[in-house]
């Protein structure tokens, strides 16, 4: 029962979407989880979001609110007294760094992930995941400056640039597939393996991630469908 | 006023910038005193590749040896360590709003007014719709608001400074008409109210200067 009258308006395969449920998750708050199907909109979501018709979108009572890193920031907010872990931190410099590092994933990661996945030719593609290994590599450093020798960016308990980075993890499982190459180089980005295994069995995180064998239809169905 | 107890504000800028602008009105408007260094981007300076290494810009404030980066997240450290004259609510939902419209304004409204101002004949009819389409978005949210943040300024109003103030003077040497009164009247008296803003007002760069800049850029 969503005693909160909470309703996120998502969709299973959408990172942006897993980031608001695993920040639902981390605060234990109840919700009513709307699946949108992108190709015919219902009306709550075009009412709610009539700037970029994107998902997610979380519907607290009559207020909307769009972009799932704003989404993380009201929730931590509204709830930062109800007993459960902090989201951000609560430095102001920390969460100047926090808000950069998210800032950075969904820019660099989100965009060389998404642009080799769909890539039609080789060289576009190999391009891409080159860059994407740069990413991670400077994630791999973040990671170790951060961490305090902890399992996450934000230390003992999963935070900000965790949950901003982690929303990715099933669709770096589908990179794997697709390339045949480990998401993470054991060699290279080592805290990062320990990262993402500690990451997708944390309790707060756990049966959200996207299953790979279903993202990874949904991902061929997407390619199938960009016009050649 | 702010305490100035050995803390060192620094900001490397540029000064027609309106991201870097946007630094400068929120710490006057804060009142906190700080060292300006003017950075040139053909040849960056040491401690902005030191102080930015992930992406090489300004601005960059550097608070007691500590840099932060990316204009809005500066803007949010600015108001959540100098707590007078607050640029956002205390409540969540005002804060969420403020937030969505100033990354509204960063990645759709702002690039949409510069490609149109920076268009060539072949894409221009496009690119100026498409602007328009911006400023109708901004006209329907300011409504009848003196401020986008209510009755005092805020953070949206900082980063709209762009629509405040340089949009008229890029509009005027691209030959267009995008933010005017009769298209936009509620855009243009909240860019009137902004401009005249006692600390905005100052801290705003000089009109002619930043017309000429830009005028030079368009002539390469």
């Amino acid at each position: 029962m969503a005693t909160n009258d909470l309703k996120l308006l998502g969709g299973w395969f959408s990172p942006f979407a897993v980031r608001a449920q695993i920040a639902l998750s981390i605060k234990g708050l109840d919700y009513e989880n709307i699946v949108e199907n992108l190709n015919s909109k219902s009306d709550l979501f075009l009412q709610s979001n009539p700037v970029y018709k994107k998902i997610p979108v979380l519907i607290h009572g009559d207020k909307a609110i769009c972009e799932s890193a704003i989404i993380v920031e009201y929730i931590d907010e509204v709830w930062k007294n109800n007993g459960t872990p902090s989201i951000l931190p609560s430095n102001a410099y920390d969460r100047a760094s926090a808000r950069f590092w998210g800032a950075y994933i969904d820019d660099k990661l989100y965009n060389s992930l998404r642009n080799g996945l769909f890539a039609q030719d080789i060289e576009s593609k190999k391009k891409h995941f080159e860059e994407l290994a740069e990413v991670l590599l400077k994630l791999e450093d973040v990671l170790n400056k951060s961490s305090g020798g902890k399992d996450f960016f934000g230390g003992e308990k999963i935070g900000f640039v965790d949950i901003a980075f982690g929303c990715y993890l099933s669709w770096l499982r589908v990179k794997e597939k697709f390339t045949g190459e480990k998401a993470f180089d054991e060699a290279k980005t080592p805290s990062l393996v320990k990262w993402a295994e500690a990451f997708a069995t944390d309790p707060a995180v756990k049966g959200i991630l996207p299953e790979t064998d279903k993202l990874v239809e949904y991902a061929l169905a997407m390619a199938a469908a960009i016009p050649k | 006023m702010a305490t100035a107890n050995q803390e060192e504000v620094r900001l490397l800028g540029k000064w027609a910038s309106p991201f870097s602008n946007r630094i400068d009105l929120a710490l006057k408007l804060k009142g906190v005193p700080y060292k300006y260094s003017e950075e040139n981007l053909a040849n960056k300076s040491d401690d902005l590749l030191k102080y930015n290494p992930v992406y090489k810009k300004v601005p960059i404030l550097v608070h007691n040896g500590n840099p932060i980066a990316e204009s809005l997240i500066i803007l949010e450290y600015i108001d959540e360590t100098w707590k007078n004259n607050p640029l956002l609510s205390e409540d969540p939902y005002e804060r969420a709003l403020a937030r969505f419209w100033s990354k509204t304004l960063d990645d759709k409204i702002l690039p949409a007014i510069w490609n149109a101002c920076w268009s060539d004949e072949k894409g221009r009819e496009k690119a100026v719709e498409e602007a328009l389409e911006a400023l109708k978005i901004l006209e329907d949210e300011i409504k009848d608001k003196k401020f986008f943040g209510g009755e005092t300024l805020g953070l949206v109003d900082i980063a709209a400074n762009f629509i405040g103030y340089w949009v008229y003077i890029l509009q005027e040497i691209a030959g267009l008409e995008l933010l005017t009164l009769e298209k936009f009247p509620k855009v243009y008296k909240w860019s009137q109210e902004f401009i005249n803003h006692p600390v905005i007002k100052e801290g705003l760069p000089p009109r002619d200067e930043l017309f000429a800049f830009f005028k030079a850029s368009a002539s390469k």
